[in-house]
């Protein structure tokens, strides 16, 4: 769905703000916010592109970095870090030879640190889109990543 | 007999459970159920979070009452068969601890475990399906909204939740019946119910469960807040890491409208009432209660100094009642139990249960809800079980980055707010985290600053800089740099951090380092005078070393080294250049003969 389509279902109304660059941001090809989208979005609530780039600034979830089509969440909370979250993240980090924020070169995997996904009794955890994986070892990390990269082949 | 099931196969839905694959457990059992020809004889039902996340995914047999866990596919027709259709439940797939008995035990109010747990909150999460209102009106669900709509005023509720002495449970322990009252008592044709889902609190994910496992209770008791306090309208703000919490949400709100109990001219008494969802979008300092309203206006979360208070002047400008999830999903059943009941549950000062979410280093890590007054001990041993693997208890962490770090010797003080306070930790939302020998409390004090000075919204200045400030002094020690004057610094920044910042980040962020250094201030002395982290956690602070007479030269350590600093032959035992070593641990790891001490 494009952003014309897209904002035609909010009212303008600054309230729907946050509701519309989710939106925005989950069509887009490359999970990001660009400014033109964002000139658009102010245009139709009628405030300043300023103010709609500091929400987009402040908030982690949005991007205006381009990012690959499944987004890794690893989650950098203490029950996480006490089960042993750094093996994980070092883990993805040499499989996918991508650090925090960057992208695969095959567009495939953005990996971010992500505030604490409430699913500790599972910890280590990792949100891969909508999807929450749970007590992860250094071998099921690489299986989960796996299983993705074979839906794309 | 077609049409009544003689079995109710109840799957736990909640995230945890879900993250495990029980959706293929679901399916499985459908397509067992339909080989076999027995759709109708067993009904499927999934639940919200049932509690033990560990040992998911659950499942829980009625009427016989047996709990499957950690179950995969392939077990499903081997249950089936034996279980379902000859009446034998498979033994190896049930597990029988404490946590497991106590849900089996459930009606059983004898059972040891149960004097101990007592379930208001967590009452319907994983025994009803929270996508089908009609379970959740048998439980005398939307009962108590529609008992004062019709026989009680506003101020009769009032009294009734200020009498109950319920407190918020969403930190900071407010009385919530005079939260409402004064929300009441501001006049303005326009005011507005909250509750505060941005359970950003790591370690805490009550909320999140009773979102997925029983959403109407939410619906329902802001409703009641709402007639009691004469708003119309209702926002619900829930962070956008839980989507499920949001889907389930959003499904029940349209069922609620469907059947009558949200929109206008309410049971026909006149009130009406609707609630709309608004999601976050990644910002720990939203949970904070301005900051929280400026986000669902749709601006930055940024706070602003109080008063006034949202009860006076809060969404845009109107008078704004803000209770946390816990908080509401009490209130139907105080309308309901009357507020003697809830007050008679408790200590002096805190009324009521309280849920905990259980993780770190214990044994049944999950959600448990107990009375106010039950101790740290009973929670972590009694009820989770304690530490696992044979490793010594440290220190249990409570209330998240604005709380504090316990030691052992004070696990038999009763949890309530004041308690918890003079302990220098805080009830916080009621993530329960618990630490071993292998955790190193000054590293995890560093941990938490890392976490709230990235958190900062950057407004004020005290804990925009002070909080970068305590971080480095943290860095500095835990990289065996520290001095010993470092430590009153740390202090005394810590207070002034705590006395001058804006909202409740600041002025809690410093507890985590305040508690490490009045109970463990032995360990911070370790890293500065002896630089040596006990825990070996700190990278800087340990060394590697080959036994030589353990090498059996396979080289592995060498070929993963990172830096290149392992040597050695075949026949001779490899060494480690200490010089460059960087203390990763990759030798300590793959080494297959246990021959590389860490010290």
């Amino acid at each position: 769905m494009n952003t014309e389509a897209i904002l035609k279902g909010y009212e303008a109304k600054e309230e729907n703000l946050l509701y519309i660059l989710h939106d925005i941001q989950d069509a887009a090809e490359e999970h990001n916010l660009t400014d033109s989208e964002l000139k658009k979005v102010a245009d139709f609530l009628k405030i300043p592109v300023s103010r709609v780039n500091g929400v987009t600034g402040f908030y982690s979830m949005f991007s205006k970095r381009s990012r690959g089509k499944y987004i890794i969440r690893l989650c950098q909370s203490p029950p996480c870090y006490i089960k042993g979250s750094v093996n994980i993240y070092k883990t993805i980090k040499e499989y996918l030879n991508i650090s925090e924020n960057e992208t695969t070169e095959d567009r495939l995997f953005t990996l971010e640190f992500s505030s604490c996904l409430g699913v500790c009794g599972l910890a280590p955890a990792v949100m891969i889109n909508d999807d929450v994986y749970g007590n992860l070892t250094e071998k099921s990390i690489i299986e989960i990543l796996n299983k993705y990269q074979n839906l794309e082949e | 007999m077609a049409g009544v099931p003689k079995l109710d196969v109840l799957i736990c839905g909640g995230a945890s459970c879900i993250s495990n694959h029980s959706h293929d457990i679901k399916d499985t059992i459908h397509e067992e159920l339909k080989k076999k020809g027995i759709e109708e004889d067993v009904r499927v039902i999934e639940t919200g979070c049932m509690g033990p996340c560990e040992l998911g995914p659950v499942m829980l047999v009625y009427p016989d009452k047996v709990f499957y866990q950690r179950l995969k596919p392939e077990d499903i027709g081997n249950i089936v068969e034996n279980h379902f259709i000859k009446g034998r439940p498979v033994e190896e797939k049930i597990l029988v601890s404490e946590t497991t008995r106590a849900i089996i035990e459930k009606e059983q109010e004898d059972a040891d475990f149960f004097k101990k747990q007592t379930k208001i909150v967590l009452s319907n999460c994983g025994r009803i399906d929270p996508e089908n209102i009609e379970e959740y009106i048998t439980e005398n669900g939307y009962a108590a909204i529609g008992k004062i709509l019709t026989s009680s005023n506003p101020d009769e509720v009032v009294e009734t939740i200020k009498k109950s002495g319920l407190r918020g449970r969403g930190g900071g322990g407010f009385p919530t019946g005079r939260k409402w009252e004064f929300v009441k008592n501001a006049e303005n044709d326009q005011k507005y119910v909250v509750c505060n889902a941005d359970e950003g609190d790591p370690g805490a994910f009550m909320d999140r469960s009773v979102l997925e496992g029983d959403p109407h209770c939410i619906i329902e008791g802001m409703s009641i807040a709402a007639y009691a306090v004469g708003a119309n309208k209702g926002y619900v703000y829930i962070r956008a890491e839980y989507p499920l919490a949001i889907t389930r949400l959003e499904h029940a709100l349209e069922q609620a409208r469907e059947y009558g109990f949200l929109g206008e001219n309410i049971f026909e008494t006149g009130f009406s009432f609707d609630i709309e969802i608004r999601i976050g979008a990644g910002a720990f300092v939203c949970g904070e209660e301005t900051a929280l309203i400026s986000s669902i206006e749709g601006g930055r979360g940024n706070p602003r100094p109080r008063p006034p208070f949202p009860a006076i002047s809060g969404l845009w400008g109107k008078p704004t009642l803000l209770n946390n999830v816990e908080t509401y999903a009490n209130i139907r059943h105080i309308i309901l139990n009357g507020w003697e009941w809830f007050s008679s549950i408790g200590t002096e000062t805190s009324k009521g249960t309280k849920v905990f979410a259980l993780s770190g280093k214990i044994k049944n890590t999950g959600l448990i809800e107990v009375p106010m007054g039950t101790t740290l001990r009973e929670l972590i041993f009694d009820i989770g079980g304690g530490v696992p693997d044979g490793k010594k208890f440290k220190a249990v962490q409570l209330g998240g980055p604005s709380g504090g770090c316990v030691p052992e010797e004070y696990l038999d003080t009763p949890i309530d707010y004041e308690t918890l306070i003079e302990l220098g930790a805080m009830m916080g939302s009621g993530g329960v985290i618990v630490m071993d020998e292998d955790t190193c409390m000054v590293n995890t004090a560093r941990f938490f600053l890392d976490f709230t000075k990235s958190e900062s919204c950057g407004k004020c200045v005290p804990c925009r800089v002070g909080l970068v400030k305590l971080y480095d002094m943290l860095d500095k020690i835990v990289k065996g740099n520290g001095e010993l004057e470092d430590l009153d610094k740390l202090e005394s920044l810590c207070y002034s951090v705590k006395k001058t910042s804006l909202c409740g980040l600041g002025q809690t962020a410093p507890n985590p380092v305040l508690s490490t250094l009045k109970y463990f201030k032995n360990e911070y002395l370790e890293h500065i005078q002896d630089h040596t982290c006990r825990a070996k956690v700190c990278a800087d602070l340990v060394t590697y070393t080959i036994i030589p007479e353990a090498c059996r030269s396979c080289g592995i350590c060498a070929k993963n080294c990172p830096v290149d600093c392992i040597t050695g032959s075949k026949g001779v035992p490899y060494v480690i250049n200490q010089d460059v070593c960087i203390s990763c641990g990759t030798c300590y790891d793959v080494c297959p003969f246990d021959s590389i001490i860490k010290e």
